[in-house]
């Protein structure tokens, strides 16, 4: 009977959440794959199945294979640096450099700072001839004029290190928990024994940090995806989609194209992306995590 | 202070500062662009002298040509509505995975997981059709209502409640507590640093957040101040950098400022609740 | 708030059919409108519309400053999609058949009652018209419309010997002219471009003053046909290309239409092209002398048409759309109209704005406002077609690519073309 109890509290405690987990969620999501069999409904013409046809639009629409290979350079290009990044940072503001409270500031203020906003800022720093970025390359070297956005060889890794910027002082924060957590012990022991500081650092340290490891790069190939607020103030995606990214290509169809069917049908590629994702990192990491 | 204070290979200690500093300023660098243009007249945007005159008009201008008093008071009202339902069902749904056992609870938590994957953000198209059938569009509701239940919130204050001892719970059980009495005085007490921390990340999500209120608003009085900002730095007609790098500071000054303020608590309430 | 609104709407509707006079009841009209310039253009709208509502105590008028006119146009459609329409809004031009598409607006036609209202329709030019109807219905009313012009720096042409007063007339021109003013630094970079067309956004915009200047029409007015695979466009887009690559005048790659005032005051380039919209700014804020003329032709003068046009929305009251109509007839009298183009340097869109004691005390003192009404006699409706964003988007990427030199000119112009087919297909 007590567990009887249990029971009906467990649900009853759960049920407010999951009604909008659902709701905003996993019916949305079920949804999304639904609506890619269906057309677009358009003022009065209501939408109707067509079946295959929305993925058939999709293997011949050259924009969406060159937007999934820029997210893919996208992907590649800030995971990994911006972890790397986050752990260089934390390790350096977690030792007894001279300082570095100041440097925590500066890592970890872009985080606060709405991407939307501070993506003007960047745009002034790639503007050829008198932004930021030239004014430094003439005044000391006298090299001529770049156009890092204007030009599509460049733009993406110019979106790639905004979104860098953005991400890694946010994943600083939890390295550095994790290290601060970490028993001092360790390192006397460590040291005790001789070991060298690259040897606590590979054997030791980031063992230990491999829950965090694992946690930060899953927001980070999320954020792979769900960063795209600069691309609206920077580039709007050109020139001619070289740095547009799927989330955004997804808003351009379904909000500006009104492609509704469509882009429900990126939005599904978009799902399994995420989901093939998952399942490696998990199967990457979990020997080697440790979780409770 | 027994924080690991850890050496580097190879590398000496002076190396490892200056690599520090530099970085460090790298990462300033846009925030000091910022300040300085906005504090100077339009003409100094490109040209870096230190005697240039300081000025407060581009704030005057930004403020005079936006509604930014309204935009700050949407940004302020929806974070305030998401943090106040979120903390309310995540507190009770990582109550339930916690403490009772209930069939479903497995297969239940790996939905509530999947949502960390699969976030409202990325399913714009659909949730935009729910809004609507709910006749919500262009409501400050509308741009909350998706992300009230959090699966990193359930998750993160399960992983919390999962650690408080037993024996506080039955002590509290064999006094005649009620759940809820007990979840209140037992449980929420115990995982305060994670509320600070996992507060603080949603609020700085929600105030910077852009791509679904942009979608979901219409006008001045739901518009959030990132959508704002954008529709104010959208004019065609030539950027004043100057006047848009005012509004920024306005927009995400309170943020920064309350960040400096509490940046050490909030390092330490991500210590405390764990997130590691 | 807004199912107070619909109630009172109901009500007035109750009241309309059964005979009730309905002139004390009050109409509220809800109306967006973008701004895509400088200047005081919010408030002048606004300071406009407080005036006629105070003059026409039966009507309230909702102003909504709705951003971009792309966000204006997504704000309209969301809106309308969710049973919320404004009932009017300023929407670009060539988002007409858009509109139209998405049966959500009306044409003026079904308002025009008295031979006044007939005369009306016909006061504004017709390169503005153009854009406005179709069908033999006129679904757009030109409100903040502009042409781009040329802008020229004459320090900078008074510098290399040029004769300030005079600019460039032709393409080839240009590229003579552009050659003497373009200023090598010390180490050999470019320190100052010859010209500036900014092809960031919508670069079809601009490019559209080079195709029309080769006398060639990107779009059928029935808004389903594209001819972007034309020869003469392609010899166009070769000039645009040409420009930067070959003759070396302007800046290589993707220019920012943003910037592109700035690097104009900076001294990075002594002409560029941009909308008569920035006037004001330009005023304002260029630290030398500067002039404005007619964009330079070719085998003729030509630029396109662009901004914004009033649009009536189908699903309103009867009561809202009479509103409605008085308002933007109202609106775009000479009186107001003069107002509205001398606070943002919009073009006025009727002949008989200019002939107003305000506008020609505006003109005399600032001469190159004239500049945008005598390019009107060879302007061309801007590119517009159903499925516009889609099409114009396809167009953009192939000038994008050609101006990169990722693909050649006749590739990226066959592509785009053949993209445009298959979207248009369906309205043919």
């Amino acid at each position: 009977m007590m567990h009887r109890r249990e029971w009906v509290y467990g649900w009853l405690f759960l049920s407010p959440a999951l009604l909008f987990l659902f709701t905003f969620t996993h019916y949305p999501a079920v949804k999304t794959v639904i609506s890619s069999f269906y057309s677009t409904p358009k003022g009065r013409r209501p939408a109707k199945f067509i079946g295959s046809e929305n993925y058939q639009t999709l293997i011949q629409d050259d924009v969406f294979w060159q937007v999934l290979v820029n997210n893919f350079w996208f992907a590649v290009g800030t995971i990994p640096i911006s972890i790397g990044l986050a752990l260089l940072m934390a390790l350096w503001v977690n030792s007894k450099l001279k300082g570095r409270t100041l440097s925590r500031v500066a890592f970890f203020a872009p985080t606060v700072l709405p991407l939307i906003a501070v993506a003007n800022i960047w745009m002034f720093f790639y503007t050829p001839g008198f932004g930021l970025i030239d004014q430094f390359r003439s005044g000391l070297f006298g090299l001529p004029a770049i156009n890092l956005i204007g030009n599509p060889d460049t733009v993406l890794a110019a979106m790639i290190v905004v979104a860098i910027w953005k991400e890694a002082g946010f994943f600083m924060i939890f390295y550095l928990a994790a290290l601060q957590s970490i028993p001092p012990v360790l390192k006397e022991a460590a040291d005790v024994e001789g070991a060298s500081s690259f040897y606590y650092l590979r054997r030791i340290l980031l063992p230990l940090l491999m829950p965090t490891t694992l946690f930060v790069s899953i927001n980070a190939v999320i954020n792979s995806f769900r960063l795209v607020d600069h691309i609206f103030v920077m580039t709007e995606g050109g020139p001619d989609n070289a740095s547009s990214l799927l989330l955004y290509y997804i808003y351009e169809t379904a909000f500006k194209y009104w492609q509704t069917g469509y882009a429900a049908t990126l939005t599904v590629v978009m799902l399994v992306l995420l989901s093939i994702l998952a399942i490696g990192q998990f199967f990457l990491f979990d020997r080697k995590v440790h979780y409770q | 202070m027994s924080a690991t204070h850890f050496r580097w290979p190879g590398f000496d200690t002076v190396l490892n500062a200056f690599a520090m500093w530099f970085l460090a300023f790298m990462w300033a660098l846009p925030l000091l662009y910022a300040i300085w243009t906005a504090f100077h007249p339009a003409a100094y945007e490109t040209n870096f002298v230190w005697n240039a005159p300081l000025t407060l008009d581009n704030f005057a201008k930004a403020w005079a040509a936006a509604p930014f008093a309204r935009y700050f008071l949407n940004t302020f009202m929806l974070v305030t509505m998401i943090l106040i339902c979120q903390f309310v069902l995540c507190t009770l749904a990582a109550f339930a995975f916690a403490r009772f056992t209930f069939p479903g609870r497995g297969i239940l938590f790996a939905l509530v997981l999947l949502q960390l994957l699969v976030m409202p953000d990325i399913l714009i198209v659909e949730n935009y059709k729910t809004i609507r059938s709910l006749e919500l569009v262009d409501t400050i509701l509308a741009i909350g209502l998706p992300y009230f239940a959090s699966g990193f919130g359930i998750f993160l204050l399960r992983q919390t409640f999962m650690s408080v001892p037993r024996e506080l719970d039955d002590a509290a059980r064999v006094e005649g507590t009620s759940f809820l009495g007990l979840l209140w005085k037992v449980y929420i007490p115990l995982a305060k640093p994670t509320y600070l921390a996992y507060g603080l990340v949603s609020v700085s999500h929600h105030w910077n957040n852009f791509l679904w209120p942009l979608i979901i608003t219409n006008s001045v009085e739901t518009r959030p101040v990132t959508v704002g900002l954008s529709v104010f730095a959208a004019i065609d007609a030539g950027l004043e950098w100057s006047v848009i790098n005012a509004a920024t500071l306005m927009t995400s000054g309170p943020l920064l400022i309350a960040f400096l303020l509490f940046q050490r608590q909030f390092v330490q309430s991500f210590m405390r609740a764990g997130i590691r | 708030m807004k199912p107070l609104v619909k109630m009172k709407n109901c009500i007035a509707s109750i009241a309309l059919t059964m005979g009730v006079a309905t002139s004390a009841q009050a109409v509220d009209l809800e109306f967006y409108f973008p701004v895509a310039v400088g200047g005081k253009a919010a408030d002048t709208i606004q300071a406009l519309t407080d005036e006629y509502v105070a003059a026409n105590p039966g009507v309230n008028i909702d102003a909504v400053y709705s951003g971009s006119y792309g966000d204006t146009v997504t704000k309209a459609l969301t809106a309308s999609r969710g049973g919320k329409p404004p009932q009017l809004s300023v929407i670009l031009s060539v988002d007409m058949f858009t509109l139209i598409d998405e049966e959500v607006i009306m044409p003026f036609d079904d308002l025009v009652k008295t031979d006044e209202d007939k005369a009306w329709l016909q006061s504004f030019y017709p390169a503005f018209m153009e854009n406005s109807q179709t069908g033999g219905k006129t679904y757009g009313i030109p409100f903040q419309r502009s042409t781009p012009v040329l802008y020229w720096n004459k320090e900078a042409f008074a510098e290399v010997g040029l004769d300030p007063e005079k600019p460039p007339a032709s393409w080839e021109e240009t590229i003579e002219m552009g050659k003497k003013l373009v200023k090598k630094d010390a180490d050999g970079n470019t320190s100052r471009w010859g010209v500036r067309i900014p092809s960031s956004g919508f670069p079809y915009w601009l490019f559209q003053g080079l195709s029309t200047q080769n006398d060639v029409v990107l779009a059928n007015s029935d808004g389903n046909e594209t001819y972007f695979d034309d020869p003469k466009v392609a010899e166009a887009l070769q000039y645009l290309v040409d420009l930067s690559t070959k003759h070396e005048v302007m800046a290589p790659g993707i220019i920012e239409w943003g910037a592109t005032p700035k690097a104009f005051f900076e001294g990075q380039t002594a002409m560029m092209w941009t909308s008569t919209g920035n006037l004001t700014n330009v005023r304002e804020n260029a630290p030398f002398d500067f002039g404005v003329g007619l964009l330079p032709g070719n085998k003729r003068f030509g630029a396109p048409t662009g901004g914004g046009n009033f649009y009536i929305f189908a699903d309103s009251s009867d009561e809202q759309k009479v509103a409605a109509f008085d308002f933007v007839k109202w609106i775009s009298q000479p009186a107001q109209s003069a107002k509205w183009t001398i606070a943002t340097g919009y073009v006025a869109p009727r002949p008989d704005t200019w002939d107003t004691a305000e506008m020609k005390a505006y003109t005399d003192d600032f001469a190159p406002a004239l500049v945008a009404r005598d390019q009107l006699e060879f302007a061309v409706a801007e590119l517009s077609t159903y499925e516009n964003q889609r099409v114009t988007a396809a167009f953009n990427d192939a000038l994008a690519a050609a101006i990169t030199g990722t693909k050649s000119v006749g590739d990226a112009l066959a592509e785009a073309q053949k993209k445009a087919d298959a979207i248009l297909k369906d309205y043919r």
